[in-house]
């Protein structure tokens, strides 16, 4: 057991000097107590802190959970090893391919592989909070900019309302989120099968049964029940490509407003040129966190847009098979789409046929003399149950009473 | 009846599932042994039709335990999982009493009353108390995706503990917890919480051998021409980006179909005839049929 001693001398996780089956056969022995059990335990726990550092959320007892399943097993067996750990320690096919590489990396005896197994120091998240506020006010110049500055000055919440959100200042910006913060919209809501007591609707035997018996088995009259209300799920696809950028933080601080009213019905994916899932990250309570990982999370900031392919890997990874059923989809995108639109219509269609409702949300449809005439959103409008503007506060604001009619 | 324990390896387990006709790769082997030994839920998750809900019956098989299956839906409630009371019975019980009190000029017990309506005779067992009442059992929570957040929370509860309590009665406890396979297919995305407690299997559709090794075990009258070429297609149609791929459960329908309209081998006819029992969507029949003669080529 003496290969033991040097995986675990050190407190940080050094890679395995050796194959994966000498390291396994200590594991026996660790857990019936050998001299160096230390040494092998902390081994072990580094090998987990690394897939934690590549993003498998690995917790203490999942830890626990894998060491017991190495004693079960064969452990000289790499088959049987590879498998205990990722039947115990992920949770997620994105886990599966973190694993695989992992363990790759960390039993491999090729030095080479071991290196790339190093766990990375935690990267500082604090750099993205830069992307996520759009590019220093370009293309100003271009922009009708018909508000002078001294109403600026002099601007309340009134004026902030219909200012579109493109052409803000950084100080206008700030005020912007605090408001948005504040917006306290209402869900659609759907009918939910359970149900519950009220006084209509269906015979409640329980409670009927509980009434009689207190009074002595004479019926009181019968109890009733009702269905109960639910949230209707929404999700929001966010066009996150360089023409959305303008608009891009502030849309996404609205979902992030919508999720914390209601987390477990919204659903966040934003649209690049790769599909981003960012709900898990919207649902903390604090908006710049909340928008920091987000934002770290999101590889295609101010890229280019696929619309039509991304909109196909959302269906088919996530909305046929159920996160769009029934659900009330939000696009926010200005429809610009580079190549044929034929891809994007179909999907769109496919996507109508699963959603309940389908609102598209255009930040440009607000503008004087729109016409939905690019290729991308003349292909999906016929798809689509509403077209809104989403420029400024006040269309967003109108947004939120769409969707809770919805 | 075989004990749990008597396996000495994902390979005993492996086997054993092989002779009930389940083919079992090293990692689902696995899967099952450390499930048996570790006494841990099961989570499988995966594309449909990659064979979680036949894993769940053949390991009740394998153990010669009965199956007990709890199919999850929106709304399902604790009354529909764990327990119900029966509510006429205890109505006419009820009334019985009364009757024969009143025919016997006493006066009714209220407490003794009560205490007899909510006897043991009354309780409908549903699927979960019914696998933690039988032992051993295998319960197989199916499509636990389905159903919504709180009755996760309330099966972490019941997973937990392998007890459950009936306030009228008592804590009703298992002997011996139930092998409990959970299947989902990602339409929602399950609490960690739950995940936490579970042993986690992704399924993917088996490679082409396993596949060919499945449609024979399954159907042995199949030839081996015909078998080989139906996996062989299968496979084919699942590269070419269709809405819904097909999974085993529609290989073993096609091929069960082709042999139903006497086909000796997979041409372009009768793959063109039978083409409903492995696609479900227009669009993909006919991206399907464009590429068949791709699809058929040996």
């Amino acid at each position: 057991m003496t290969s033991m001693d040097r995986g675990g001398s050190s407190d940080a996780p050094a890679p395995r000097p050796h194959a994966g089956a000498v390291l396994a056969s200590g594991v026996v022995d660790s857990l019936t107590a050998a001299p160096d059990e230390d040494a092998v335990l902390r081994d072990l726990v580094a090998f987990t802190r690394l897939l934690r550092n590549a993003g498998v959320p690995v917790t203490p007892d999942r830890t626990a959970t894998y060491l017991r399943a190495l004693r079960e097993i064969d452990v000289a067996s790499e088959v049987a090893t590879y498998w205990a750990g990722r039947l115990t320690l992920c949770s997620d096919p994105d886990d599966v391919a973190r694993y695989d590489q992992a363990f790759h990396a960390w039993f491999s005896s090729d030095p080479r592989d071991q290196r790339m197994g190093r766990p990375a120091p935690p990267k500082p998240r604090t750099a993205t909070i830069a992307a996520l506020n759009p590019p220093s006010r370009s293309g100003e110049g271009e922009q009708d900019d018909d508000v002078p500055e001294l109403k600026v000055a002099a601007s309340g919440e009134e004026v902030l309302r219909d200012r579109d959100i493109a052409e803000l200042t950084i100080g206008e910006r700030e005020h912007l989120r605090r408001m948005l913060a504040l917006l306290t919209p209402n869900p659609p809501r759907r009918r939910a099968r359970r149900r519950r007591p009220g006084p209509r609707g269906e015979p409640d035997a329980r409670r009927t049964l509980r009434a009689t018996l207190r009074h002595a088995g004479e019926i009181p009259g019968l109890a009733r029940r009702q269905r109960r209300e639910r949230p209707r799920r929404v999700v929001i696809l966010l066009d996150v490509s360089g023409s959305m950028a303008p608009y891009a933080d502030a849309l996404l601080r609205f979902a992030h407003v919508l999720t914390r009213r209601t987390p477990q019905a919204v659903e966040t994916f934003t649209l690049g040129t790769r599909l981003t899932r960012v709900t898990r990250e919207l649902r903390q309570r604090d908006p710049e966190r909340a928008l920091r990982d987000a934002g770290s999370a999101i590889p295609d900031w101010s890229g280019g847009t696929r619309l039509g392919e991304v909109l196909a890997a959302f269906l088919d990874r996530w909305g046929q098979r159920g996160v769009a059923r029934r659900a009330v989809v939000v696009v926010f995108s200005d429809g610009w789409e580079r190549g044929g639109t034929d891809l994007l219509g179909e999907q769109m269609a496919r996507l109508a046929r699963l959603a309940h409702t389908v609102v598209w949300v255009n930040p440009h449809a607000g503008k004087r003399g729109y016409e939905p005439v690019q290729g991308g959103i003349a292909a999906a409008l016929p798809h689509v149950d509403r077209l809104l503007a989403g420029h400024s506060l006040a269309t967003l604001q109108e947004l939120t009473e769409v969707l809770a009619d919805a | 009846m075989t004990a749990a324990t008597e396996f000495d390896g994902p390979d005993a387990v492996a086997a054993a599932l092989g002779r009930t006709g389940y083919l079992a790769d090293s990692g689902l082997a696995s899967a099952a042994f450390l499930a048996l030994r570790m006494g841990r839920p099961l989570f499988c998750e995966g594309e449909p039709g990659t064979g979680k809900t036949a894993l769940a019956q053949a390991l009740a098989e394998v153990l010669g335990a009965p199956l007990v299956r709890l199919q999850c839906h929106e709304g399902i409630d604790a009354a529909q999982a764990l327990y119900d009371w029966d509510f006429p019975r205890q109505l006419l019980h009820l009334r019985t009493a009364e009757a024969a009190a009143s025919a016997s000029g006493n006066s009714l017990d209220a407490d003794a009353v009560e205490a007899s309506l909510y006897d043991r005779r009354f309780l409908l067992a549903r699927p979960v108390l019914q696998a933690l009442q039988t032992t051993p059992s295998v319960l197989l929570v199916d499509e636990v995706d389905r159903a919504d957040d709180e009755f996760e929370a309330f099966l972490l509860e019941v997973l937990a503990e392998n007890s459950v309590t009936i306030p009228e009665i008592g804590v009703v406890r298992a002997e011996t917890p139930p092998l409990v396979v959970l299947t989902s297919n990602r339409t929602r995305e399950v609490h960690d919480a739950l995940k936490r407690r579970c042993l986690y299997l992704w399924l993917e559709h088996p490679d082409l051998a396993r596949e060919v090794a499945i449609l024979k075990s399954r159907m042995p009258q199949l030839s081996d021409e015909l078998a080989q070429q139906v996996a062989q297609a299968v496979h084919r149609l699942r590269g070419l980006d269709l809405l819904k791929p097909p999974g085993v459960a529609e290989t073993l329908d096609w091929a069960a179909a082709l042999e139903l309209i006497g086909a000796r081998h997979l041409d372009l006819e009768s793959a063109t005839t039978t083409l409903g029992a492995v696609l479900k969507y227009r669009e993909d029949a006919d991206r399907a049929r464009d590429a068949l003669d791709a699809l058929l080529a040996s």
